[in-house]
């Protein structure tokens, strides 16, 4: 087993600026109008509808897809924003293939769904674009004050339905922009054209919230002082720790967290900018992983391979992912985990996987048989964690990790309620983040009018 | 803000959508769930006099469908109520007194004996229903036996009925018009002589839906043998819309308020029936085939139009659109349009040019420098607008007027900027002179 044959190859501008143009453009284009009277055209507008069901939002697919189908788009937006407040970033987003569009009886019928994801992204679009604000009023206002911390898609949900109400929210979050793993973490691919911030702007529109960026729990800014100073606190603050490998050499240059790389493309101005290396292996086999080995195959690394430790039927990410990191050239590797680093000057060369199996109990063991694969970067995609010194001495209940909540999504605290992906028992999904918001938003109103 | 409300010959409901009088509207389960739904009003299902009538117990529906088995068309051989008078009339004052904000009229059918009539309007009112709507219409089941069609294909029965309707009851009465005669205008006049307070139309069509091959037996078919039954549905809209019209622009009948019902499905049927004169609209056959849940769309896409377009009030859409229908000899002749394809819409599937080249006027290419296209030639082109009609992409074709001044190149004459219509062209055997 050699360490290494060539020295690291990390550099920016692989391909050319069209090349990246195509590669980051929108990966399902906007539905033309004669495209989405066709698909409308298909729903058979379903009783007690399984896809309304499957929403972890419920929002009323059959009423919006008919409001398209008999020409009044603006209905069908204000139909899904009743229940979804960022349904245009779920229409984006959203895993449709294990949710509402599986549910599809005509996907029972045909194997062929009616498109409910990208019909939402059609009728939202169409009332993004020609209303500034979303299609709620503000009451009355109550004088009652509620801190939400995380700008993400559950504090986005809860602060909005908060200012539906009539209160007053302020809005905290650690990171310059507001819009969470919107903003930050979704693929480049699946929110172009700054979507995630032009969505914040129009959520905010209420009125009544105000913004405060730069401030983090356990830094400048203390639960216990917030529960003081609100009458009530929401906590979105997601998952902000990231799991290690657990092994040696995790220090060396070339080895990443997926989050913070996918960030950066995010963020970048340039891609033809961002360093990445020629040969990639990415740890893990959920959403993240596929993301950042597909977004780096785009930037144009040459050899991008998953490694995954168990078989490709317990990857976290949906099949639909998987397919796509495939047909974008990504090699997925089951039943290897990691075993060592390999590196030279401080850097990484290659990392030895050895294969697994799965023993008669279940749990997962080596088999002894090491393949190494040469890495120019390792990228870290095995889960994210909740940082827990963030919530100081006020600690709400926590177990496995996340923190606990009852169904109106009330922690063990006195005035604080929690949702997102820091919670414990939820989907870890934008649209599960933002019912979660939704729902503490109607419970802190009960609590706060009673 | 757009207020729904709506007062319909004194009677008020919440929104212009009632549920027409049919098995949706048979008894307090349905009508319960319908106003639940948000349905502004019912026409409750015809009640009768005398021992019950007996339906069928076999299929009483059959259907045309639409590809995708879209339902376009039913047609049914369902009669009146078939539960006993008594048990309807308690739960419409229940159901009346638990929902007194929602129209509730009683659809009736008795014999032709002014009795028949005294007696059982005497049981409505007790039942502090909104109003009564006069069954002449049912075409099948009844008219066998001189009631339903039978009276509404003859003015003068209508004139008698609606007479003793109104001398019996101070509800308002509200004649329901059969579509099965030839000049609608007829009836509507009868019921108005006879002082009903408005006229509601159209009622089934008489029909047979299709054949089945194997029994050689019109559908539904009934132990190997079939009947006419009572067209209703998206397919019908065209007749109810043009007989609406027909009584709304008519000098003598204008004023009488109409109650409009054939194919309501969308918001926008219900807006096409309004601006043609009707004051609101009854649906039945929507609603048997989605459930009362397509009330909603109604409402909200009523609601969002009626926003857009600048009417703050139902009142202000009924009738809009009366002024210009026209008779087709008053059409101006000097209007001259073509059509227009789109080529970046255009998906090139080529029907519009097989329609135009086969049974039009080969006004369309197919292939152009040696490359598929469909473009229009304008110098064949009459206007006739079928391509547009047949194309599967909406909006791919359109008409384009031509500006007066210049030359249509299939006749070569200058489009005349003047109206001038049939009645003064010289073609006419019949011409009068043009007015100045």
């Amino acid at each position: 087993m050699t360490e290494t044959t060539t020295a690291p190859d990390v550099a920016a501008g692989r391909l050319s600026k069209d090349a990246l143009d195509k590669n980051f453009c929108d990966l399902h284009p906007l539905l033309d109008p004669h495209e989405a009277q066709v698909e409308a055209d298909r729903c058979y507008f379903c009783y007690d509808a399984p896809c309304l069901n499957a929403c972890p939002t419920s929002i009323d697919i059959p009423q919006f897809i008919r409001q398209i189908s008999t020409g009044n788009p603006t209905g069908s937006a204000r139909t899904i924003f009743e229940q979804n407040i960022l349904g245009g970033m779920c229409a984006r987003v959203c895993p449709t293939e294990t949710l509402c569009e599986e549910a599809c009886v005509r996907n029972d019928a045909e194997g062929k769904p009616v498109k409910i994801g990208e019909l939402q992204r059609y009728a939202t679009d169409h009332y993004m674009a020609s209303h500034g604000a979303t299609p709620f009023t503000r009451a009355a206002p109550t004088g009652k004050k509620i801190a939400v911390v995380g700008a993400g898609p559950a504090g986005l949900s809860c602060a909005h339905r908060l200012a539906v109400h009539g209160h007053d929210v302020t809005l905290f979050d650690a990171r310059p922009k507001l819009g969470g793993l919107n903003e930050y973490g979704i693929a480049s691919y699946k929110s172009v054209d700054n979507f995630a911030a032009r969505e914040v702007d129009f959520i905010l529109s209420i009125g009544g919230i105000s913004v405060e960026t730069g401030k983090r729990l356990g830094d400048n800014l203390s639960l216990a002082a917030l529960q003081d100073q609100f009458d009530a606190v929401f906590l979105g603050i997601g998952l902000g720790g990231v799991n290690a490998l657990g092994l040696d050499g995790e220090d060396k240059d070339g080895v990443l967290d997926a989050v913070d790389y996918i960030a950066d493309l995010r963020q970048a101005d340039d891609l033809a900018r961002l360093p990445v290396g020629r040969r990639i292996v990415v740890i893990g086999g959920g959403m993240t992983a596929v993301d950042i080995a597909v977004q780096t195959k785009l930037l144009g690394a040459e050899d991008v391979t998953i490694a995954y430790r168990r078989g490709q039927e317990r990857m976290n990410a949906s099949e639909y992912e998987q397919h796509l990191a495939q047909t974008n050239g990504v090699r997925i590797m089951t039943w290897v985990q990691p075993n060592a680093l390999l590196g030279a000057n401080g850097h990484v060369t290659g990392i030895a996987l050895e294969k697994t199996e799965q023993a008669e109990d279940g749990s997962l063991t080596g088999t002894g048989e090491i393949v190494a694969l040469p890495a120019d970067m390792v990228f870290k995609a095995v889960g994210q964690t909740l940082v827990q010194a963030d919530l100081d001495g006020a600690a709400p209940k926590i177990e496995k990790g996340r923190i606990v909540v009852d169904e109106d999504r009330k922690t063990s605290l006195a005035n604080v309620w929690a949702g997102g992906d820091c919670i414990l028992g939820g989907e870890d999904l934008t649209v599960a983040a933002v019912e979660d918001g939704k729902i503490a938003a109607e419970a802190i109103h009960r609590a706060l009018s009673a | 803000m757009v207020d729904l409300r709506s007062e319909f010959v004194g009677i008020k409901s919440p929104n212009p959508f009632w549920l027409a009088s049919a098995p949706p509207t048979d008894k307090e389960y349905n009508v319960v769930r319908a106003f639940k739904a948000g349905w502004g009003g019912v026409v409750w299902k015809t009640l009768g006099d005398g021992d019950p009538i007996v339906n069928v117990n076999g299929p009483r529906y059959g259907a045309v469908h639409g590809k995708d088995r879209q339902l376009l068309g039913l047609n049914n051989i369902e009669l009146i109520t078939d539960r006993p008078l008594e048990v309807n009339l308690q739960e419409i004052k229940r159901v009346k007194r638990d929902w007194k904000d929602r129209a509730l009229v009683v659809s009736l059918m008795v014999p032709c004996e002014e009795a028949n009539w005294a007696a059982i309007l005497k049981q409505v009112e007790d039942t502090e229903a909104d109003g009564v709507e006069l069954n002449f219409g049912c075409p099948h089941g009844m008219s066998e036996r001189g009631m339903g069609s039978a009276v509404g294909q003859v003015p003068e029965y209508i004139e008698m009925v609606t007479r003793w309707c109104k001398k019996h009851t101070r509800m308002p009465v509200i004649v329901k018009l059969t579509p099965n005669i030839t000049d609608i205008r007829k009836p509507a006049q009868a019921a108005k002589d006879g002082g009903a307070d408005a006229v509601s139309l159209i009622n089934t069509i008489n029909s047979i839906v299709s054949v089945d091959l194997d029994n050689m037996c019109p559908s539904p078919v009934i132990d190997g043998k079939g009947a006419h039954g009572g067209y209703c549905g998206p397919a019908v809209k065209p007749i109810a819309l043009n007989m609406v019209a027909e009584i709304a622009r008519d000098p003598a009948l204008a004023g009488l308020p109409i109650s409009g019902i054939g194919g309501v499905t969308t918001w926008r049927d219900a807006a096409e029936f309004m601006a043609l004169g009707a004051g609101n609209v009854q649906v039945c056959t929507a609603a048997m085939t989605y459930g009362f849940k397509v009330v909603e769309d109604m409402i909200e896409g009523l609601k969002d139009w009626m926003d857009t377009a600048g009417y703050s009030s139902v009142a202000e859409v009924v009738g809009r659109a009366v002024p210009n229908c026209s008779d087709w000899q008053h059409l101006n002749l000097n209007y001259i349009a073509k059509a227009k394809i789109n080529q970046d819409l255009c998906i090139k599937c080529g029907r519009c040019h097989i329609a135009c080249e086969d049974t039009s006027h080969q006004a369309i290419t197919s292939v152009v420098d040696g490359v598929r296209k469909f473009e229009v030639m304008d110098d064949e082109c009459v206007g006739c607008n079928l391509c547009v009609n047949v194309c599967p992409v909406d909006d791919c074709i359109t008409m384009e007027p031509m500006a007066a001044g210049s030359t249509d190149p299939r006749t070569g004459k200058t489009v005349d900027a003047r109206y001038a219509n049939w009645t003064t062209h010289p073609n006419n055997p019949m011409a009068v002179e043009a007015a100045e």
